[in-house]
């Protein structure tokens, strides 16, 4: 299953930057989020103020929102289990409840939710435990590991460019960085692209959200 | 590493993480309440542009002012690109952009 592998990228990741694999398991476990974890890591390295945590994460998991909207519904029969359902709402999971629904499954489409939800986070915990221990002992050099979290969104934008959502939306968020980047320097200029991209997506909102 | 500060940073995160996807179900969960356009629009909008901007983020060490400082990362976000084209497989896509940075960065001081 490739979220455990994704895990095992991550448990290097942090094991290398200095936390133990108890941290790997703890942020699995609460946090629970495989592109924020990537950030996490980062955030950690710089020890950065809380208010920038909060902006970032909040702005980095914004999609959960588009997630959630299509759920809503879905989740009414699970009473008390939809908080897990909620909390567990990641990119995989809602990919696969996507699809699931698609099949038109009716009978046990309850129990099935919930199960690929717990499996999803099942392998993702395991994955980054197992890769933060193996992290203290490889014997090779891992410098360069770094690149797999650059990896993962730059795969997720070429995915995003060849579905064809919203390209003027990705290369507005180019330019944002780029110029936030020149102005602020590396360790400042997240929260400024952030922010400027927000600014600017509602200042086009005329235009940009006319076609849907 | 500051332990204390470490901890808060992963408890705020797991908390603000909760909170965007909480958020849709608290305040839209009514039958009576319509999701204000502007949500809408920006819970499609946003997410690509966020992408984008982690891209860079991930890269915010690049230097240019010597050939090791952007060469290893710029020929491993290629390699990372044609693979996912070509193959389209992600972990195919990610696992050869690390190896060929690896590669880069441990072996060839230019």
């Amino acid at each position: 299953m490739g979220y455990s592998v994704l895990g095992l990228a991550f448990g290097l990741l942090i094991q290398k930057a200095g936390y133990n694999w108890i941290w790997a398991l703890f942020s699995s476990l609460f946090v629970y989020a495989g592109s924020m974890q990537f950030v996490l890591v980062s955030l950690l390295i710089n020890q950065v103020p809380l208010a920038t945590v909060v902006v970032t994460t909040l702005l980095v998991n914004s999609r959960h929102l588009f997630y959630g909207l299509s759920f809503i519904e879905k989740f009414k029969g699970l009473d008390k289990r939809r908080y897990y359902m909620i909390f567990s709402l990641t990119d995989e999971t809602y990919a696969l409840l996507t699809t699931l629904s698609y099949r038109g499954y009716k009978e046990n489409e309850d129990d099935l939710m919930l199960a690929i939800a717990f499996l999803n986070q099942l392998y993702w915990i395991t994955g980054s435990t197992l890769g933060a221990v193996l992290g203290s002992f490889v014997p090779f050099n891992t410098d360069g590991i770094e690149f797999a979290m650059a990896a993962l969104f730059v795969v997720i934008v070429v995915e995003q460019f060849l579905a064809n959502v919203n390209r003027k939306s990705t290369l507005i968020g180019f330019v944002c960085a780029i110029t936030a980047l020149m102005i602020f320097g590396p360790n400042q200029f997240l929260i400024a692209a952030l922010g400027a991209v927000v600014i600017i997506l509602l200042l086009l909102k005329p235009i940009l959200g006319e076609k849907r | 590493m500051n332990i204390g500060h470490s901890l808060l940073i992963v408890a705020v995160t797991a908390i603000s993480t909760l909170a965007t996807r909480a958020t849709p179900f608290i305040l839209f969960s009514g039958k009576k309440r319509r999701v204000p356009n502007f949500i809408i629009y920006l819970s499609n909008l946003l997410p690509p542009a966020v992408m984008a901007i982690l891209v860079v983020y991930a890269l915010k060490e690049l230097s240019f002012s010597s050939l090791e400082g952007y060469f290893p990362s710029l020929c491993a976000v290629g390699v990372t690109v044609v693979l996912h084209l070509i193959k389209r497989n992600t972990l195919l896509s990610i696992f050869g952009g690390v190896t060929v940075n690896m590669i880069l960065v441990q072996h060839f001081h230019l």
